[in-house]
């Protein structure tokens, strides 16, 4: 098949440009190494592609409704080219416009970025996953509308022709990214085409209202509304925290007890909600250890306060604004010390970071990890601690918000080479690791068959890794732990290790790193981790 | 000679105030929200660990797309050679006569490796643009006559310098009449063509995508490594005081802009009525 031109997206045809099989992409290792015994993709139905924009590749993020007139689309792309005009503006994109411009303006298309790019590569080089794909169409419309250029600019920064295919085909594509900026790290001159996915997302929302239905409105309106995308309102999560605080104590005879709503307390907690309702061992395990630590603790039952998700980081700079403020707001009103955010690598980010320059005054309380107060609890001596309990083969998936976004990369590994004997590392990991697939919104985004895009392509490099770290002892006899302490990433790998049945045919379970410590707590009855798929 | 005089200082001057006011227009954007990338340098001798590979060997490209550093490290090499040739031309310019004998041969030995290092880099460059298709679709006509110039310039230097007949006026005279407009000397035509392209092309650089010596100052320093803290009462709060005030116009329902501030923005909850 001819590979895809930067042309191709402005075709009139509503057609999908590509189409991948599955003997196209990156192989994998044993025992997924055959690609004829892997699974056929789940074909995009009929219905969907007569009713949505489904012309990109072969799935649908969007679910787009086609427009019905010439007219219709004229309008959406005017208001697409009203949008890249604001992305441009200091009034509307302050918040990123000096890295944007920066990126526009310098990129040399010396394609360093492409062999960086996680689904790139799985895609077996698919030149419309190339990272710059999406930018260098991004930078000629730019050059020629935001930036009036004629027919010099074009001859120096290139052509580009706009219709409503290019534009539908473009919003989809915002969707084929992780926004785990690996990219951006390898990019000699700094240009950042992860920035670029996320403006491009940002337009379509916050210009066109156009986003998956999963982060915006089953996400972030729907935790602005009741307190969590989980649906959970203040007297749900208290209930279900009180349901967990009893089965945990019953199953590891220490009694758990969840403190809420403590004034004054050193630390508010905020988990993403998500582990409350999926994995309720975390948050059990959370709980039993800072209880046994003496940590001075309390988790929060205002509204939003609970889950710390904060699905904006990824698409709308007002969505994640309100979502932000609510978290700082809470740890005020309560007057606690410092916020500790659980095991949700965006949530690290969104709060910690991205949050840090407007959070002023009151509401800009120190807000930390997890991680490094896990780490002094297990290396202070201050929980009795039995390593063997957890004498099984251990990696640790590194999410990407955590290390190269948030450069928390040691004390997750200290804390494994403390409890864990068999504890090895993926390759790469840390800073240079590679996203799990399910990152920037996606291991949520289960519309039509997009799952099977991010098991087959986001997910592939990850999975190539997890086999890897585990090829000496991929017998089944031999149960191993896949260590990912972030709720997406886990969510990501709950989904794909079961698509590929890798618990039923390896043992290969994935878990969280607390569910670890409490593991080898000697205070604990053996056993806290159940080789069970759940 | 009057207007290749006036052509040089125009040349120089052209470069110098397009490159600052690029610099000058990045410099005063709006400070962002934090957007790092790990692992960030500490310390000026952290950043200088990471700056001085970077610049002078481009140590990313050897890391990430070796077959690009093979070409791409000879043209930035050689770029960086004439001009520390040029810079030590002007040097000579000025230095008593003694220093001539060193200086002289210094000077000569930058200026001719850089050019032959720039002459095999872009034609290298060029070869990879023209042969690698993933190079090849993302690359403008300007990106092509942009290696061609750069191939062409260092060429008529090279031939200018190497057909100069003995005693006739070099780089050092030139150099010499220009700062005292010197109408009665009389150069070698294929040196002077080669003197008027390269300061053609360096007037052009900072109008391209060419001056990323100047963005890759901002994309270091103000956005890979700023992971500056917002301290309670500091600059980057004053700063933010002002952005949240700004009006956007983002037009969808959620927003609820209707002529708010982004501070009132970010205060309403838009599934409880309240943006619209």
């Amino acid at each position: 098949m001819k590979p895809v031109a930067l042309s191709d997206m402005s075709r009139l045809d509503r057609d999908p440009l590509i189409h991948l099989e599955n003997a196209e992409l990156m192989p994998l290792p044993a025992p997924l190494d055959d690609p004829s015994k892997d699974h056929a993709w789940r074909a995009l139905t009929d219905q969907a592609r007569e009713r949505y924009e489904c012309g990109l590749d072969d799935t649908c993020a969007l679910s787009f409704p086609k427009p019905q007139s010439p007219a219709e689309e004229r309008e959406l792309v005017g208001k697409f080219l009203a949008g890249l005009d604001k992305l441009f503006s200091r009034e509307n994109n302050w918040t990123f416009l000096q890295p944007l411009l920066l990126t526009m303006e310098h990129c040399a298309r010396c394609q360093t970025c492409a062999d960086s790019c996680h689904i790139f590569e799985a895609s077996g080089k698919n030149e419309l996953y190339r990272p710059t794909f999406r930018t260098e169409i991004v930078r000629r419309l730019y050059f020629k509308y935001v930036r009036n250029g004629g027919l010099l600019s074009a001859w120096q920064h290139g052509e580009i022709d706009l219709n409503w295919n290019m534009v539908a085909r473009l919003a989809e594509l915002a969707y084929r990214c992780n926004l785990c900026r690996r990219c951006a790290q390898t990019c000699p001159i700094g240009a950042d085409n992860g920035l670029v996915a996320h403006e491009l997302r940002k337009l379509f929302s916050m210009e066109m209202g156009i986003a998956p239905k999963e982060i915006h409105d089953n996400g972030s309106m729907l935790q602005l509304k009741v307190g969590s995308s989980t649906g959970m309102n203040p007297e749900a999560v208290k209930d279900n925290i009180a349901f967990i605080d009893e089965d945990i104590s019953e199953k590891t005879g220490v009694e758990v007890k969840t403190p809420w709503d403590v004034e004054g307390a050193d630390v508010l907690l905020i988990h993403n909600a998500g582990e409350i309702m999926a994995w309720p061992e975390n948050p059990g395990a959370f709980a039993l250890i800072l209880n046994a630590a003496g940590i001075s603790w309390t988790l929060s039952s205002e509204l939003v306060a609970y889950d710390s998700i904060n699905y904006g980081l990824w698409y709308d700079d007002a969505q994640f604004a309100r979502v932000a403020l609510k978290h700082a707001e809470a740890a005020r009103k309560l007057k606690v010390k410092r916020i500790v955010l659980g095991e949700c690598g965006h949530a690290h980010k969104a709060l910690a970071v991205i949050a840090d320059r407007v959070l002023s005054g009151e509401l800009n309380i120190p807000r930390q990890s997890f991680l490094p107060l896990m780490r002094d609890l297990v290396l202070g001596g201050k929980l009795d601690l039995d390593p063997s309990r957890n004498n099984f083969p251990v990696t640790l998936h590194d999410p990407c918000n955590l290390v190269r976004l948030m450069g928390v990369v040691e004390p997750q590994r200290e804390i494994l080479h403390a409890i864990c004997p068999q504890f090895r590392e993926m390759t790469p990991h840390g800073v240079d690791n590679y996203c799990c697939g399910g990152g920037s919104g996606f291991a949520i985004m289960s519309g039509h068959n997009f799952p099977d895009w991010r098991f087959h392509v986001s997910g592939r490099k990850k999975l190539d890794q997890v086999l890897n770290a585990f090829q000496d002892c991929l017998d089944p006899s031999t149960p191993k732990y896949l260590c990912a302490p972030c709720s997406n990433c886990k969510g990501q790998f709950r989904d794909m290790l079961s698509y590929y049945g890798l618990w039923e045919s390896h043992r290969i379970l994935y878990g969280g790193l607390v569910e670890l410590i409490v593991n080898a707590m000697k205070a604990v009855k053996p056993g806290y981790i159940e080789w069970e798929w759940h | 000679m009057i207007l290749f005089y006036g052509w040089l200082y125009a040349g120089v001057l052209v470069f110098l105030a397009a490159s600052i006011v690029r610099a000058v227009r990045y410099s005063r954007q709006p400070l962002h929200l934090r957007w790092e990338i790990y692992p960030v340098p500490h310390g000026k001798s952290g950043e200088l660990k990471v700056m001085v590979p970077e610049i002078l060997f481009l140590k990313g490209l050897w890391e990430f797309n070796r077959p690009m550093w093979y070409v791409s490290f000879p043209f930035h090499f050689g770029l960086y050679l004439v001009a520390a040739g040029t810079m030590l031309l002007g040097c000579s310019a000025l230095a008593p006569a003694a220093w001539l004998t060193v200086l002289h041969p210094a000077y000569v030995a930058c200026g001719t490796a850089g050019a032959v290092l720039t002459f095999f880099g872009s034609l290298g460059l060029l070869t990879r643009r023209l042969s690698v298709r993933g190079l090849r679709m993302y690359s403008s006509p300007g990106d092509y006559v942009n290696l061609v110039l750069f191939a062409a310039t260092v060429a008529l230097l090279l031939a200018g310098e190497w057909s100069r007949p003995a005693g006739s006026a070099g780089a050092m005279a030139i150099l010499r009449g220009a700062a005292t407009f010197d109408t009665a000397l009389s150069p070698p035509p294929l040196l002077t063509a080669g003197i008027a392209v390269g300061v053609g092309l360096l007037a052009y650089i900072p109008l391209t995508h060419m001056s990323h010596f100047i963005a890759k100052y901002f994309t270091y320093h103000q956005v890979r490594w700023d992971e500056r803290a917002n301290p309670v009462g500091g600059s980057i709060e004053k700063q933010m005081a002002e952005y949240l005030m700004y009006r956007p116009t983002w037009s969808a329902p959620h927003i609820g802009a209707a002529g708010r501030t982004w501070a009132e923005i970010a205060t309403t909850n838009p599934p409880q009525g309240a943006a619209k």
